[in-house]
């Protein structure tokens, strides 16, 4: 249960190996450890996050999730909520890919829309039904500026995040009556492996940084966060930018 | 065959408790009828049932979220008053306030009140609720004579103190509603000559002075004591106290004036809040005037003030719904314990509070007596000590602090109070836990009582 203060005992990490997301699970085991259900593809990099969250004196477990796999989704589900309650479930997996290739290549494009999209769906109704039977809990969904206003030079990334970002603000007030709330994050760049080797833009972030706004707007009960806080302003601006001077724009 | 029994019909709702914070939704079930509450019970799928009662107590007890809640307040008949033996049959869902109202024209005074009287017999027994008078009455269970429970296996069972069940008995008493459903309870109450306190109030300059009055002799001469302190002022006014000392009147005791109605419970509530009030309006000024001011009102030195109930205890029932001034985020009571001679100790916690920033207008301090049987509660010999805090940053890491200091010394938070602590701080202060979970798995093995606190507490 979430305590009157705000304080998780369990969390669900789902990409469990999402730098933002093991920096939300070590902000919130600072507080106090918990219990932590890492669902990540079975690999090498999985236990070494696994072990990274140990060392805050937390309980952690692995669950085998594909995010393809839709399938089996329901089933993955219920096994990261058979140990127990879980009052925090980040939703935190995705590819990013190259943008260039992913326009141009057809096969790498549909599995980005199956990853970060088709997964999400398929993600976000497995994780309802089990939110709602539970009555409780709260869940960190990581968006994008990118799909605030999708650009040229990431439209396919920026694409399935807008998708993704209608849909988990369309769970929350689905859930809202079920005393479930979720919370829309929308970073900017951040330095993070998902992000190695290309050029830092403005307003890029640390995961840290990324996981203390998440976490805090989650104890608020906030709907949507901006990563850092000045997006907001700035994508309200970029929104309303007429398509033709939009195209000059070097974003 | 028996033909297929009716669905059961609930109505999903969001609930918290007084402090209202962490709501969570639950299937509420309200109805009069034994047999369906029993069904109810032997059919609930796996996310379990727990009663409810007027909601008052701070956190989750009351909650169970995705599960069945059972309202218990319209289950509320008083079924015999009997003026000779003092002893009263009621329902569960019975509140002090309609027992006090229907008994006092008899002479009979509940025997135990805590800090306020909308709260049901059933939550009475559940949290073994006490009052300003434990020093000299001890806990709400040691007036209970016989209790009717319903058990997970969908029997009624009726448990006395020293019968063959008695084990069960007392973890019902302060079981926070985990060994099953409390019906109908027999208790003995108080025979009184009058509904009126004399009443001697003090004021004292600092901490030492406050603990050196209730260490004193002098406080087992009244029934009922208790003080309100400063934990905003820092330095020398730290700890400052208004106290409040008295007994029930007797009838020669009383002015001519109060002689002709000595029975007359005048307990009025004059309004009930709107859920207006913005969040920050409890801060150092407006908390630091209130305690000021209450500190002020106190008489230092007054001998033998004639007070009704509300002037003495009640205060706070003036007001529906007062919790509403908290804002909508909320507030949470911090309510320890501490052993006697714990002075330093307790100077530390409240000389860190004063420091904290964060800030209690509604602090109480009482010398506690004897406690009792029951696994789970919560009194013990020594001083109770509570403040109500609202909910704003920072609070969790202050209240983690205060948990280690009141482990230190071998204090205990309550139940009915609690609402954020860990389970791992929660089992090391109520180390007999562990027979408490004993009783309950022998009685209820697939643990269809749960509640929010059950799951965050892991009881």
């Amino acid at each position: 249960m979430i305590d009157a203060v705000g304080n998780p005992q369990s969390l669900l990490l789902l990409g469990g190996t999402s730098d933002i997301a093991l920096a939300i699970a070590e902000k919130y085991a600072k507080e106090r450890p918990l219990r932590i259900v890492l669902a990540a593809r079975k690999t090498e990099r999985a236990e070494q996050a696994a072990e990274r969250l140990r060392a805050t004196g937390s309980d952690v477990s692995i669950v085998e999730f594909d995010a393809k796999d839709t399938d089996s989704h329901p089933a993955v589900l219920e096994q990261c909520f058979a140990g127990g309650d879980i009052d925090i479930t980040v939703v935190a997996f995705g590819l990013l890919g190259d943008a260039e290739e992913l326009w141009q290549d057809h096969a790498k494009a549909v599995e980005l829309a199956q990853v970060n999209y088709t997964g999400a769906v398929s993600v976000g109704v497995a994780l309802a039904a089990q939110l709602k039977r539970q009555g409780h809990g709260k869940v960190i969904a990581l968006s994008s500026v990118a799909g605030e206003r999708v650009r040229r030079s990431n439209f396919m990334y920026g694409s399935t995040k807008a998708g993704f970002d209608g849909l988990y603000l369309g769970l929350g007030e689905a859930l809202r009556s079920h005393d479930v709330r979720v919370t829309v994050v929308r970073p900017g760049h951040v330095h993070s492996k998902m992000t190695e080797g290309m050029a830092a833009a403005p307003l890029a972030q640390t995961p840290e940084q990324v996981a203390e706004i998440a976490v805090d707007g989650a104890r608020k009960g906030k709907d949507l966060v901006w990563a850092p806080g000045k997006f907001r302003f700035v994508m309200s601006a970029l929104r309303h930018v007429p398509r033709p001077i939009f195209r000059k724009l070097p974003i | 065959m028996s033909s297929p029994s009716p669905e059961i019909h609930t109505e999903r709702r969001t609930l918290t408790g007084w402090g209202r914070t962490a709501p969570s939704a639950a299937n509420v079930l309200r109805t009069r009828d034994i047999d369906t509450i029993a069904r109810a019970v032997t059919e609930a799928d796996s996310r379990g049932v727990i009663a409810r009662g007027l909601g008052r107590s701070y956190g989750d007890p009351a909650q169970n979220a995705g599960g069945l809640v059972v309202d218990m307040t319209v289950l509320n008949e008083i079924h015999e008053i009997d003026p000779d033996s003092g002893q009263v049959d009621v329902d569960a869902g019975v509140s002090l306030d309609q027992l006090m109202r229907a008994a006092l024209p008899y002479g009979l005074w509940v025997p135990v009140l805590p800090g306020t009287r909308q709260v049901t017999i059933g939550g009475a027994i559940a949290n073994d609720i006490h009052g300003k008078n434990h020093h000299s009455a001890g806990s709400f269970g040691n007036h209970v004579l016989s209790m009717e429970l319903l058990t997970a296996d969908g029997k009624v069972r009726t448990l006395t103190p020293d019968g063959p069940e008695a084990d069960l008995f007392w973890a019902t008493v302060a079981g926070i509603g985990l060994t099953g459903i409390m019906l109908r309870a027999r208790i003995q109450m108080k025979k009184v000559e009058t509904a009126y306190f004399l009443v001697d109030s003090d004021r004292t300059a600092n901490l030492d002075e406050t603990l050196e009055l209730f260490s004193s002799a002098s406080d087992a001469d009244y029934e009922y004591s208790a003080c309100s302190f400063d934990s905003i002022s820092t330095g020398a006014k730290l700890g400052r106290a208004a106290i409040t000392r008295g007994s029930l009147a007797k009838l020669d005791e009383l002015p001519t004036k109060f002689r002709a109605e000595p029975l007359k419970f005048d307990a009025p509530q004059l309004l009930t809040l709107p859920d207006v009030f913005p969040n920050g309006l409890g801060n150092k000024l407006s908390f630091g005037l209130i305690s000021e001011a209450y500190y002020r009102m106190t008489k230092p030195g007054g001998r033998n003030q004639v007070q009704n109930l509300t002037q003495f205890y009640h205060v706070l029932d003036l007001l529906g719904e007062w919790n509403r001034a908290y804002g909508s985020k909320g507030f949470l009571q911090y309510q320890f314990s501490a052993p006697l001679d714990a002075h330093d100790a307790i100077r530390r916690i409240i000389t860190k509070i004063a420091h904290s920033g964060h800030y209690s207008a509604v602090n109480v301090l009482k010398r506690m007596g004897a406690g009792n049987r029951a696994p789970l509660s919560y009194p013990h010999p020594g001083w109770m000590i509570c403040l109500d805090f609202p909910i704003k940053n920072g609070l969790s890491r202050l209240c983690q602090e205060l948990d280690e200091e009141v482990l230190a010394i071998g204090g205990r938070l309550y139940t009915a109070k609690d609402s954020r602590t860990s389970a791992a701080t929660f089992h090391q202060m109520y180390p007999r836990a562990k027979e408490f979970r004993k009783i309950r798995e022998s009685v209820d093995p697939d643990g269809v009582f749960a509640s929010d606190m059950s799951r965050r507490l892991e009881l």
